[in-house]
């Protein structure tokens, strides 16, 4: 299997930081915030791959990191230390060496990203065809007529109703927002997804609609997605490994079938016992 | 020269009414702004004894620019006779000894316009100084100035291109009528001040120098001689400019004149009626002599 991505040592730290924030922070200090400068670690020394077609879950309590991890892959926020290569058929991208411009141009054409507030992902005030023809034309796509067909066949695939193309998504119910959201992270074909809590807060019959689109699309494009989510439903779903987290690190990792018959991190098993 | 200029003015102010310092920082803006095509070049703007937003930016380019054999022309919406035009007009000519102004687009070296870019082709030997209220193209997409400057840095214009999508959904077509934003030498976007559609065409490859200057705002860009200016377009939706054609389909002539290629304005008359007129007061006139003469040769 090809490798897509490559994630070694990512740490974020808010704050000025001091040497003992790393020890005396984590799962054993019981605490994010480091006592002595009070800065947070929000993650330290994150690693994993991930392979074509995969889908990684990244589970643990809110104020673990998880959305940091995404955050940081897809540019919302520099990490303080940490390597992550993207490996794009051929060629190879040390991402957090890269340039803002460069950046932008991977955010744009190779990675996808849906949040769980569809405010960050989508603009309101452009209607839904809008917003996908804002992806499209990032990535130099400049004739109106195959804009407007690609966010046709795009919302027809993420079940939004082709009536509503023109229409404003704030006038949108949150999971018809959500599978907005999603139309405009597939419309340049991205090797890699984030999805950050895609269906927290949304109802069940809702949520499980848009769960079955994310494995169509991951069986028919090839995929490769990272999800977060303190859901161990979704993980259960979704994900064929995972990584558990929590102050910032990371506990456990291995087959999600294993981690969720098999949690090994007392705190994992407190996480499975509680909610299975 | 400081002197010398007082004793022929009679009065306390320099040549050109900016102080020297005043004129060699505007100086170095336009050369910054000439080197970069299209990039807006921040600059101290200057008090001057008239409102921002009376063309401020666009007379303290003029002022830095002028010499003393220069024949200045100042035209506010293709007229030499509006208000904004002859208050320009005079106070250049006050504060100015010296340089003279004229009417006649063909024989003046330095042009002050507002919202037009005249009709007859500039040359080589001329400057056309626009007065630009609104600098930023993407003022109208994003309000953080920071970002916005990051966004012309990267040329990531795709959300003003959103703007056109949404407005070919809406009705059609793109309905922008000035201000169109234009892409100068391939990289950066600019707002090209209020000219009408039909002016845009004459930034691409022009031969005359184009300096726009927004006073309020605080910025200096350029469009070079001879440099490539395209409006924002899709590939199958072209870029098109006003097309004053009637109900039958005719090209509307100037009732005046006569003229059929010139941009119009409209009129309501008393009776109610419309009527159509050359915006550019100097091209219509030129016409009229042209009818004159080629009636006058026959008999």
């Amino acid at each position: 299997m090809n490798k897509i991505l490559e994630v070694r040592g990512l740490s974020k730290i808010y704050g000025p930081g001091c040497p003992q924030c790393l020890e005396s922070t984590g799962p054993e200090a019981d605490t994010n915030l480091c006592p002595h400068c009070g800065s947070v670690v929000a993650i330290h020394d994150v690693s994993f791959d991930l392979f074509e077609g995969e889908i990684l879950g990244v589970m643990g309590e809110s104020g673990s990191g998880k959305s940091t991890v995404v955050k940081t892959l897809y540019f919302d926020q520099a990490p303080s230390s940490g390597e992550a290569i993207f490996f794009d058929n051929d060629r190879q991208y040390d991402l957090f060496s890269l340039n803002a411009a460069q950046q932008r141009w991977l955010r744009n054409h190779r990675f996808g990203m849906v949040y769980q507030n569809p405010n960050l992902g989508l603009n309101f005030n452009i209607s839904a065809g809008g917003n996908i023809a804002e992806r499209l034309l990032m990535s130099d796509l400049m004739d109106y007529g195959a804009i407007r067909e690609r966010a046709k066949a795009l919302l027809a695939r993420t079940e939004v109703l082709l009536s509503r193309v023109d229409d404003l998504p704030k006038h949108f119910s949150g999971g018809m927002q959500q599978r907005v959201q999603i139309a405009k992270a597939l419309a340049t074909q991205p090797p890699l997804l984030f999805l950050d809590e895609v269906t927290t807060g949304l109802d069940l019959s809702v949520q499980a609609r848009i769960l079955d689109l994310i494995l169509e699309i991951q069986q028919e494009l090839k995929t490769a997605m990272v999800v977060v989510t303190h859901d161990l439903g979704v993980i259960r779903l979704l994900t064929g490994r995972a990584i558990v987290m929590k102050y910032g690190r990371v506990i456990e990792t291995g087959l999600t079938d294993q981690i969720l018959e098999d949690p090994q991190h007392a705190y994992t098993q407190r996480l499975v016992a509680s909610a299975l | 020269m400081n002197a010398m200029s007082h004793n022929q003015a009679g009065n306390a102010y320099n040549f050109g009414f900016l102080d020297e310092y005043a004129k060699k920082e505007v100086r170095r803006a336009i050369l910054k702004a000439i080197a970069i095509p299209g990039y807006q070049v921040p600059y101290a703007s200057r008090e001057m004894p008239m409102g921002r937003g009376f063309g401020t930016g666009g007379l303290q380019l003029t002022l830095s620019l002028i010499g003393p054999n220069e024949v200045v022309k100042v035209i506010d919406q293709g007229s030499d006779d509006s208000v904004n035009a002859v208050n320009l007009r005079r106070f250049i000519e006050m504060t100015c000894p010296g340089v003279s102004t004229t009417t006649a687009t063909a024989e003046c070296t330095l042009i002050q316009s507002r919202h037009r870019i005249p009709e007859l082709p500039l040359t080589a030997r001329q400057i056309l100084v626009l007065q630009v209220p609104y600098p930023d193209p993407l003022v109208v997409v994003e309000p953080s100035e920071d970002k916005r400057k990051t966004m012309h840095g990267e040329a990531d214009y795709s959300r003003l291109l959103v703007k056109l999508y949404e407005d070919i959904v809406k009705f059609g077509e793109i309905t922008i009528s000035h201000r169109y934003p234009t892409r100068i030498n391939g990289h950066y976007v600019i707002d090209p001040s209020p000219i009408p559609r039909w002016d845009v065409p004459k930034l691409n490859d022009s031969a005359a120098l184009i300096l726009f200057g927004a006073g309020r705002e605080k910025k200096i860009y350029a469009v070079p001689p001879h440099t490539k200016a395209e409006p924002l377009a899709f590939s199958d939706v072209p870029f098109r400019v006003e097309d004053f054609r009637d109900e039958q389909g005719r090209r509307r002539a100037c009732a005046r004149c006569g003229c059929v290629d010139s941009f119009l304005d409209e009129f309501v008359t008393d009776s109610g009626s419309k009527t159509y007129q050359c915006s550019d007061s100097d091209w219509c006139d030129m016409q009229l002599r042209k009818a004159r003469q080629t009636q006058g040769e026959p008999a």
